[in-house]
């Protein structure tokens, strides 16, 4: 109880810390309209009442918007020392861990409260399987938790901002790539079934198209926690003086 | 109240920190002191419990680093070097946030941060950015941000790094202050302040103690030779020729800066503690030479510090 108290005293911090810096009003903004733009451009044509091309399009997005929202919380401490203060008081290093991916958990779900505005236009223009955009934000909170996870990881091994977002990026999107077909069909037969579960893509597209399956969630939350776990491992290791 | 033994911490091959080991009694105020990679730092990175020393043990108030980190840090407030904030907080906002992480109960909270406020000088400041202020507030932040939870033992890196002579003054001061009731260790490598502020000294170098105890102890101990300064009119030639010839007198020279026009300054090197002002001005005087001044110079700390960290210059800094 006391755990949970600090650690939403950290991660409260850390999120005011988001929207103190312009980049929170730069993310949200390209996060809600770069995919609507590029939605709404086609939509009056096809004349189909579907908002899955919408959600398709937030969750590549997520590919260098994620890396953007975690590249500062570890290499900016580490660069400005803050670091040294934070771990020399009374805290656990799970639970700073933990409450850095809060934050940004918080705020991307923010990001995704403002995109539901989308599927609320769309519905004006035709009926919506409601079901099935639910299970695709579960799909994009799970996706995105994953990503945000491995950008926190990424974040603590610098102290250079840019190299973090770059290099969160580049695994974010490998991580994304070995689940996409055309990827898979260049593997080998007996490898392209293990690429094709550890790929990030296709267990969202599976929640996307409106199956729960708890297979899915189980890998999500594995992944996050895996580099949740990492993140503690190495921040407790001290290995970066 | 603070206990290390055999400390010893190494970045890779390099031996930052060799096997110290030292004594901190309760109320004690303790200045490293140290050139630049003499480990001060280092050292007080293992006692805060922010990196794992290599060997050896620390216990502070009674609770040893590795075994239970959370006791130390919470007995302990500590300003790390340069004083690292986050600079888009105000700085009520971050005093605030340093409370909570800290536990202190809601009811005090507020009284808490009016009093350290009060006592580092920062009540007018509570509604400004951090990052707006000047690097002074800044440290003085790191310092209320340190005592907010009334520790028992404060570790300050570099208190007074950066600040103007006034701002020393007052940050020594309030230093001194706290001491009353509180163990205190800062480093510096600045000696006045050292002498000014510590009950006692730690000298530091190339990771190892090459000398502790009082400023005083200190001096008497390294005291095995003292300076004469003589000042006459003229140009005194044939003076230090004179005052060779007087028994104790090791070495003479003439110094050429710091004397004004018309003036020449001899400095005498004596041996021992003996006092020879008394000879070299019956010398002087009568040798036919205008005696201006005679000044005695025991050993400052500067000397034994300068004496202590030059052991061996020829092995390659760090």
């Amino acid at each position: 109880m006391e755990s949970l108290s600090l650690i939403w005293t950290i991660a409260r911090k850390e999120l005011r810390s988001y929207f103190n810096s312009p980049i929170a009003y730069i993310f949200l903004s390209v996060f809600l309209v770069l995919p609507a733009y590029f939605f709404f451009r086609g939509y009056f044509f096809i004349k189909v009442v579907d908002v899955r091309g919408y959600l398709d399009t937030v969750s590549t997005v997520f590919l260098f918007l994620v890396p953007a929202i975690t590249m500062r919380t570890w290499a900016e401490e580490k660069k400005s020392g803050t670091i040294e203060l934070l771990l020399t008081m009374p805290i656990k290093d799970y639970e700073i861990v933990f409450a850095k991916f809060l934050s940004s958990f918080l705020f991307l779900t923010i990001g995704l409260i403002f995109s539901v505005c989308v599927p609320l236009i769309v519905m004006y223009t035709g009926p919506l399987d409601w079901g099935v955009i639910a299970s695709t934000y579960l799909g994009l909170l799970l996706l995105g938790g994953a990503y945000l996870s491995l950008g926190l990881f990424i974040s603590a091994l610098t102290d250079n901002q840019i190299i973090a977002f770059i290099l969160s990026m580049v695994v974010c999107f490998v991580f994304y790539l070995i689940g996409q077909v055309g990827f898979l069909v260049t593997m080998p037969g007996f490898l392209s079934p293990v690429f094709r579960f550890l790929g990030l893509s296709p267990h969202y597209a599976s929640l996307a198209r409106g199956v729960i399956d708890s297979r899915d969630v189980i890998y999500y939350l594995s992944f996050t926690g895996y580099f949740l776990y990492l993140n503690v491992r190495y921040i407790a290791g001290r290995r970066f003086q | 109240m603070i206990t290390v033994e055999n400390l010893r911490k190494l970045y890779g091959e390099f031996v930052a920190v060799d096997e110290i080991s030292f004594e901190i009694k309760k109320g004690e105020i303790v200045g490293f002191l140290g050139p630049n990679g003499a480990g001060k730092t280092t050292t007080m990175r293992c006692l805060t419990g922010f990196m794992p020393a290599t060997a050896g043990t620390v216990v502070l108030n009674g609770s040893d680093v590795f075994e239970d980190p959370d006791g130390v840090k919470r007995s302990i407030g500590y300003l790390p070097e340069s004083a690292p904030l986050y600079l888009d907080m105000k700085v009520e906002e971050y005093l605030d946030f340093i409370a909570d992480v800290r536990k202190i109960p809601r009811s005090q909270k507020r009284k808490r941060i009016k009093e350290v406020a009060e006592s580092t000088g920062l009540s007018a400041r509570l509604r400004q950015e951090i990052g707006h202020l000047s690097k002074g507030y800044r440290q003085r932040v790191g310092l209320a941000q340190a005592m907010i939870h009334n520790p028992e033992i404060l570790i300050l890196d570099e208190p007074t790094s950066g600040l103007d002579p006034n701002q020393i003054v007052e940050i020594r001061n309030l230093i001194k202050e706290i001491g009353k009731n509180k163990t205190i260790i800062f480093s510096t490598h600045i000696l006045s302040e050292a002498e000014a502020t510590c009950d006692r000294v730690i000298i530091l170098n190339r990771g190892r103690i090459v000398a502790s105890g009082t400023s005083q102890e200190l001096r008497s101990r390294h005291k095995d030779k003292a300076l004469i300064r003589v000042k006459i009119e003229g140009t005194g030639k044939g003076l230090p020729k004179k005052l060779q010839t007087i028994d104790g007198v090791v070495g003479v020279m003439q110094m050429d800066r710091g004397v004004e026009k018309g003036f020449s300054l001899f400095e005498v090197e004596t041996a021992s503690d003996k006092d020879l002002r008394k000879e070299v001005t019956q010398a002087v005087v009568g040798g036919g030479f205008d005696l201006v001044e005679v000044q005695r110079e025991g050993k400052t700390l500067e000397d034994v510090f300068a004496e202590l960290t030059n052991v061996d210059t020829s092995a390659p800094t760090s």
